[in-house]
């Protein structure tokens, strides 16, 4: 449960989450604008698939992996936003390709 | 095609900057390689955004956030080859001609530098506090949620919780209580009589004594704002569905329960040993600060001819000292580059020397207060210890019982430090709790090794890089 | 107190045998190193492999095949005994190739090893491009086929040791971790091994100790002429299933990872890593199988593997110190049903020599 002081809360950029568009400080991290929108978990952790969020903020724990226009397994907490990124929520064992699975 | 240049800093917190500073200063030239977007480390996160853009946030964020300008100031203005989003992945060292080759990946593309000297200043990480309920959403470290504070001009703004020991913990909420956030609790997890213990390294304290006026101011704000605070605080436990919703705990014998949305632990810090651990290096086990760090002389260098550890990486002294520690690395190579003459060389380092001396009289008094804890080799068996493979106490410690003698062997057997983070979060863990099931000290036991890439990156990109 | 037999080396083939020896009543001790010691058995890749094993000696095909048949009911034994799941299966293997030279090779190998005379079937047979890709769709346009086997399988390498390792020290074996052997010492009866931790005894030794064998031969008479050579492996982040068969060098983990190797390097003992190798590695594989270029690769490491010179084991008691034995392989994992159920029974009995003939190191003599 985040929120931006007051004053930070104008001249945002926009950002895309799983189809929801969001508001973005320039230069924060890709992590924190999907903690300010109320989004604590980032994905299910492999072998359980029990919810998982960022832990460090520093790229040490791999907790908070999004896919960032189209690549995968991207440390949320390290990438800064840019205006229009398209961010996903990942699946724990990545889907190479759909048309693989068997 | 491979960039060849005499010395590569790897890292851009105070002891990077320093050393970069230093080296320009004399007309060398170094490339930084910043797993960050822009300078200022962890400690000195995004100061210069925060000057620029908000800079009303600086009245509680505190002066010594704000003297990291004097350094990010420099540093931009001197360093020509910073590379910030670079995230060193390998280190070879050319043993024909004492070389060294840096493998890295910067957007998506792998890139290799050959270099005659490193400098790695690497910093530390927050000590990983296991506990119960300590993998749900909504729990995370001090350190965190002062990132999130500087980075992105964010708090937590539901009920916050702040568990542990530790000046950054006292450095948090001061922050926090300047910003007008409400905190519903501090739980103290120090164990009893650490003042009086403390005392002893008072004197020498002393000699860095305006960080015990600072330290006193900030123990001032936070009793004045009429923060709870529970002293002695034992058994932490965090609960939830799906995220953290509830947490237990216990003074001296009393249970307590609070609900919470955010829990920010903190037990001390511990170096980054990822790339000295990749390097081979020899480290040593500090039973005060109970963490590994690499084995360096007195300049920083470490037994590979050319490679320095400076800053926390070599040993957690704080921001000042890995300025001066950055410096002195700094100076040895521009010396041994013929940029300057060794008479120059000494004065310098002598007076970095004394300088760092007169900073580390802290450390002790500091380390005293507020102990490494001793309880992660007890934690209860239920607790995960490496979570990305969801490996619990209770299964190290069966491993230990049928024969298990080292976390190299309990990681082929349980997986534990194999999962993506590679064994960063679950490393000294694991040596503690087997150091407590084997009754042998944490530097008997021993710690993983670290194979590369210590990032993960794609096959794709290794055959690019290996095309070119 | 006198062990039956000291069992030097705790890997895969260490604790397969002392398996094996513990369930017929036999009293064991296990002398192992510590945990940063050079292990083959923590590099090891899972191939429970029959196709490619034998051709030169039809012994090791047959002994192949046989641990190959053996391995659905020793996994389950070790279920059933440990509770650990040791993750075999036996889907059939496919060795891609990626020209024709390739092609020629594998099918002149099948050739050769069928006109060996007693060799078992192992029903290994070259196929086409175009059916690989049947069979196995993630295959890319490059490789223009295949060499088959339905025998081969996979396994988890280190839940086997563990297993192994938790059967035998239930069923009374002694394990001493941290304990290099300096030196054997025959005795009148028996072998007093020394150790940098004190002195063992036993009526019997068994030298299972990888590339620690050479040197520890020569003290019983035993002539061990093994090497290292150097593998590297290249491991994943976890994905969803993509293979039906095993492909040699690339196979998937069940927890998802996929390890992609089989290079050979002689550098001594270094296991250390090194890049050309891995880009080498990972580039067979991504011309493969185009779809692992996204994956992310998130760990590496070699191992040494211990190599005779004709790649085959070498099995033989000590002529000169009877009861002294020694059983090296390079394909600990392999073999490890027939070293627990088929070779340990043989330590007991008073013909191993004759039974193991073919594996005596012996046959580096006659040139």
């Amino acid at each position: 449960m985040f929120d931006r002081f007051n004053e930070n809360k104008n001249s945002l950029i926009k950002i895309e989450f799983d189809g929801t568009v969001l508001d973005a400080l320039e230069g924060e991290m890709v992590a924190s604008v999907l903690m300010a929108a109320g989004i604590m978990n980032f994905r299910d952790a492999p072998v359980s698939n029990t919810p998982r969020g960022p832990y460090c903020m520093m790229g040490v724990c791999f907790e908070c992996l999004v896919e960032i226009d189209g690549v995968g397994h991207q440390q949320a907490c390290l990438v800064p936003v840019r205006s229009g990124m398209s961010i996903k929520r990942e699946k724990a064992k990545r889907l190479i390709s759909d048309d693989l699975v068997c | 095609m491979t960039l060849c240049v005499d010395v590569v800093i790897i890292g851009a917190g105070p002891a990077g900057m320093s050393a970069s500073n230093m080296i320009h200063e004399y007309g060398g030239r170094a490339v930084i390689l910043d797993e960050q977007s822009e300078p200022g480390g962890q400690i000195y996160k995004a100061i210069d955004r925060v000057m620029r853009d908000r800079p009303n946030e600086l009245s509680w964020l505190g002066s010594a956030y704000h003297d990291g300008a004097r350094l990010t100031k420099k540093f931009r203005s001197q360093a020509k080859d910073y590379q910030p989003g670079s995230m060193v992945w390998h280190i070879e060292c050319r043993n024909l001609d004492g070389l060294y080759n840096i493998f890295y990946s910067q957007a998506g593309v792998s890139k290799k530098i050959e270099t005659k000297y490193i400098v790695i200043a690497t910093g530390a990480m927050e000590r990983p506090v296991p506990i119960p309920g300590w993998t749900l959403p909504g729990v995370m470290t001090v350190g965190a949620v002062q990132s999130v504070l500087k980075n992105s001009g964010m708090y937590p703004s539901g009920k916050l919780v702040l568990a542990g020991a530790g000046p950054l913990v006292l450095q948090l909420a001061s922050q926090l209580i300047g910003a007008g956030i409400s905190i519903l609790a501090i739980l103290d997890t120090s164990p009893k009589g650490s003042f009086l213990k403390a005392l002893r390294h008072f004197p020498r304290a002393l000699f860095a004594g305006d960080y015990l006026y600072k330290g006193w101011n900030l123990t001032n704000k936070i009793m004045q704002s009429n923060t709870k605070v529970y002293r002695n605080v034992t058994e932490l436990n965090a609960s939830g569905d799906g995220r953290l919703q509830n947490l237990s705990f216990k003074v001296n014998e009393t249970k307590h329960c609070l609900k919470a949305d955010t829990l920010a632990l903190h037990e001390g810090i511990l170096p980054n040993v990822q790339l000295t651990r990749l390097l081979d290096l020899e480290h040593v086990w500090s039973p005060r600060q109970r963490s590994f760090s690499p084995v360096v002389n007195s300049w920083g260098e470490t037994s590979l001819s050319g490679v320095f550890v400076v800053g926390d990486g070599a040993g957690v002294s704080g921001a000042r000292t890995a300025e001066y520690s950055g410096a002195i690395a700094g100076i040895i190579i521009l010396e041994r580059l013929e940029y300057i003459k060794e008479s120059q060389r000494d004065l310098i380092i002598e007076d970095r020397k004394f300088r760092r001396l007169l900073d580390e009289g802290i450390r002790p008094f500091l380390d005293t207060l507020f102990p490494a804890p001793e309880r992660i080799g007890e934690v209860p068996d239920k607790t995960i210890i490496c979570r990305c493979e969801e490996i619990t106490a209770a299964e190290i410690r069966e491993v230990v019982k049928k024969g298990c003698s080292g976390p190299n062997q309990a990681k082929a057997f349980l997986r534990c430090g194999m999962g993506i983070c590679q064994g960063r979060m679950c490393g000294t863990s694991v040596t503690e709790v087997m150091s407590k099931a084997l009754e042998k000290k944490p530097a008997a036991v021993g710690a993983f090794r670290v194979r590369p890439p210590i990032k993960p990156l794609s096959l794709e990109e290794i055959v690019t890089l290996n095309d070119n | 107190m006198t062990s039956d037999f000291i069992v030097i080396g705790g890997g895969l083939v260490g604790a397969a045998v002392s398996y094996g020896l513990l369930k017929l009543g036999a009293t064991v001790t296990i002398l192992d190193e510590g945990d940063t010691a050079f292990r083959a058995s923590r590099g090891n890749f899972g191939l429970v492999w029959v196709q490619s094993k034998g051709d030169g000696m039809h012994e090791y095909a047959t002994w192949s095949r046989e641990s190959s048949d053996l391995w659905p009911n020793f996994a389950e034994l070790l279920v059933e005994e440990t509770g650990i799941n040791v993750g075999h299966h036996r889907p059939g293997g496919l060795e891609l190739c990626l020209d024709e030279a390739e092609y020629m090779d594998f099918e002149n190998s099948i050739n050769r090893m069928h006109n060996q005379p007693n060799v078992a079937e192992n029903g290994r047979r070259m196929i086409s491009g175009d059916e690989v890709r049947r069979m196995e769709p993630s295959v890319g346009p490059e490789v223009v086929g295949a060499s088959y086997c339905p025998y081969d399988g996979i396994v988890n390498p280190l839940y086997t040791l563990r297993a192994l390792h938790q059967k035998c020290i239930e069923s009374g074996l002694i394990y001493r971790p941290d304990h290099e052997v300096k030196k054997i010492i025959p005795q009148i009866r028996g072998f007093k091994i020394i150790t940098n931790e004190g002195y063992f005894l036993s009526d019997k030794v068994i030298l299972a100790a990888g590339n620690g064998n050479k040197a520890l031969g020569e003290f019983v008479g035993l002539d061990i002429p093994t090497g290292p050579e150097r593998g590297h492996i290249v491991v994943t982040e976890r994905t969803s299933p993509l293979f039906n068969y095993v492909l040699g060098a690339i196979r998937q983990t069940d927890e998802g990872t996929v390890m992609l190797g089989a290079t050979k390097e002689n550098v001594g003992f270094d296991s250390g890593f090194n890049f050309e190798m891995a880009a080498k590695i990972i580039d067979k594989a991504v011309r493969k199988i185009p779809a692992l270029k996204k994956l992310r690769m998130i760990r590496s490491w070699s191992a040494l593997r211990i190599m005779s010179p004709d790649g085959f084991p070498i099995y033989e008691e000590s002529s000169n110190f009877p009861g002294a034995f020694v059983i090296t392989c390079h394909s600990g994992v392999t073999l490890a049903a027939a070293h627990a159920l088929k070779l340990a029974p043989e330590l007991l009995g008073n013909d191993f020599n004759g039974k193991f003939n073919a594996f005596s190191p012996k046959r580096f003599n006659v040139r």
